[in-house]
């Protein structure tokens, strides 16, 4: 069978390979390899070794994105988790009107990041307007500001992937904890939280690198105001490449640096996580 | 896993609790909306008086109809955009489900070096940030005259080919292989088995995997941005778009836009709601 499969590889594979390489492979080996390299466009770029990951690491901007980008992921993790799974857990309670509070917290999901931003930038203004302050007056309403639209975005989602995996649980395992005299609590820590320990690896695969890389929000929220204190990573990249003449290098190192914390947070987060899965 | 699960009918709490919770929630619930609503509200009202008083309801004084909405229109010419957005999120998402399932199959299906290291490839670049390839790639689509709502697609196709076919390839490998064999001994040639047999059978990730990819594309700033010329707007570039040099930014406008860019989304969301939450779930167990 393999062999018949084996000369339809020009049919079935080559359209989506050839796509994957031109859009894919080619701009990442190109971007490594203009990392090190001084150029305007890639046509005119000359090597000058390390250079670009030396000005990156030494650009106050970058070092503060940086900065701002790990509290925020670790506040964001953190709260839109807690928030998701205690929402899955109240709404697998089977109170009423359930599926209409479900429908309600998942929606803010489907808007894109710019149009978030933007909802919220006018939402946060006008509170902030009672105190005389805009969200770019100092950056702690920025960073909070982020904090409630990502959980305001994420904590829907997230509670969908809880509630199935709550939903999954067999009953009987809860019962023989209530049967064994184990309160309210204990069973929650106990059972239900081992029990769904695949959906909080999921969870928290996700909240973490969607948090890292966020960039839209950002964009359309503060733009990284006041100056540039609010910007992430993902946004401090963009404005060095496109707001910069002459620092298109740097920018690219810093996206090659950017490229392998997300890639060291994914596989340490991965590997830490799975390995505290209960087999179901 | 048939046994014993947990329905949402059997009350798990008290009766009071219940409705204390359904109470909590409620409120819960409001507080969701409400930024919403206040972009709904704040769009009938004057640019004027969007800052200067964001709660108040529109009155005789600053209510203004829709000429928010027309401004927001003329001045980003949402329509384009939205035809735009509707033309390349259909056909990139059509065109991402069909080549990569059978590129899916294929590399699954097919034991050898090549198709195993493919797949790694696909599976790595699911954690590459887009900005670590956005200068370059735009720079490729441009040499390669793809900066219009057609030649994106192809670029949707490549960005997106790694976590479609992580998906598809994961279904696959659930299909038993007797299935195809039978076909095969009845005649089929691949193509025949692939489409007839293995394809209907992949519909649940089909269906997962095309509304992941749909909430992305139509939602993307970035990669349009840099990709499109500058005679292509899509929804959240027209939004975008009002924002002028350093901050300067028309209230009005873009209050009626961002109503214009939500009530789509809101629609098609309450129409395939049951679609689309459990395309979710059931794609983060795969995922």
């Amino acid at each position: 069978m393999q062999k018949a499969y084996k000369k339809y590889f020009p049919l079935f594979v080559l359209p989506t390979l050839i796509a994957f390489i031109m859009f894919f492979c080619v701009p990442f080996v190109l971007g490594i390899i203009l990392s090190f390299c001084k150029f305007t466009t890639v046509t005119n770029a000359h090597f000058v070794g390390v250079e670009n990951y030396i000005k990156a690491f030494s650009n106050k901007d970058f070092l503060n994105a940086l900065w701002f980008t790990t509290k925020f992921t670790v506040v964001s993790v953190v709260t839109v988790n807690v928030i998701a799974f205690s929402f899955a857990y109240a709404l697998t309670r089977g109170i009423k009107g359930t599926s209409i509070f479900r429908t309600v917290f998942f929606m803010p999901n489907l808007i894109g990041g710019i149009v978030l931003g933007y909802i919220w930038q006018l939402m946060i203004n006008a509170v902030l307007a009672h105190f005389n302050v805009t969200i770019t007056t100092d950056p702690k309403y920025g960073f909070w500001g982020l904090i409630i639209l990502t959980n305001w975005q994420m904590v829907g989602y997230m509670m969908i992937i809880y509630i199935a995996g709550i939903q999954n649980i067999p009953t009987e395992l809860i019962e023989a904890a209530k049967i064994d005299g184990a309160s309210k609590a204990q069973a929650l820590f106990k059972v239900t939280v081992p029990m769904v320990m695949s959906s909080i690896t999921i969870c928290l695969f996700l909240t973490l690198t969607n948090s890292f890389k966020l960039f839209d929000q950002n964009l359309a929220l503060t733009a990284g105001l006041p100056s540039r204190k609010t910007a992430m990573l993902a946004l401090d990249i963009y404005t060095t490449f496109y707001n910069r003449n002459g620092w298109e290098g740097v920018g690219q190192a810093k996206a090659v640096i950017f490229f392998a914390i997300v890639g060291l947070i994914s596989l340490t987060q991965l590997y830490f996580t799975r390995n505290k899965e209960v087999e179901s | 896993m048939a046994r014993g699960r947990r329905r949402n009918t059997d009350m798990d709490v008290s009766p009071t609790t219940g409705i204390i919770m359904t109470i909590v929630f409620t409120f819960l619930s409001v507080a969701f909306l409400y930024p919403i609503l206040l972009v709904l509200l704040n769009s009938f009202k004057s640019k004027l008086y969007i800052s200067d008083q964001p709660f108040a309801l529109p009155n005789d004084q600053t209510y203004v109809g829709m000429s928010n909405y027309t401004d927001g229109i003329s001045k980003t010419g949402f329509w384009g955009a939205a035809v735009n957005s509707v033309f390349i999120t259909v056909f990139s998402v059509i065109a991402i489900i069909l080549l990569t399932s059978m590129c899916a199959w294929w590399i699954t299906r097919v034991k050898c070096t090549f198709s195993t290291l493919t797949y790694f490839v696909f599976v790595f670049a699911m954690i590459v940030p887009f900005q670590m390839v956005m200068f370059t790639l735009s720079k490729v689509a441009d040499m390669l005259h793809l900066s219009n709502p057609i030649g994106i697609i192809f670029v949707y196709v490549g960005f997106g080919a790694g976590q479609a076919v992580f998906m598809f390839s994961g279904f696959v490998k659930s299909i038993p292989v007797s299935l195809e064999e039978a076909a095969m001994l009845d005649g089929c040639t691949p193509i025949q088995t692939f489409f007839q047999v293995v394809f209907p059978v992949l519909k649940p990730t089909t269906i997962t995997v095309a509304i992941l990819q749909a909430m992305w594309i139509w939602n993307d700033y970035l990669l349009p941005v840099l990709v499109l010329s500058s005679d292509y707007k899509t929804i959240p570039i027209a939004v975008q778009y009002l924002r002028g040099g350093y901050g300067s930014i028309d209230m009005g406008a873009l209050m009626g836009m961002l109503v214009l860019a939500i009530v789509p989304i809101v629609v098609f969301y309450l129409s395939c709601q049951k679609y689309i939450i459990r395309g979710v779930a059931a794609g983060a167990v795969k995922g």
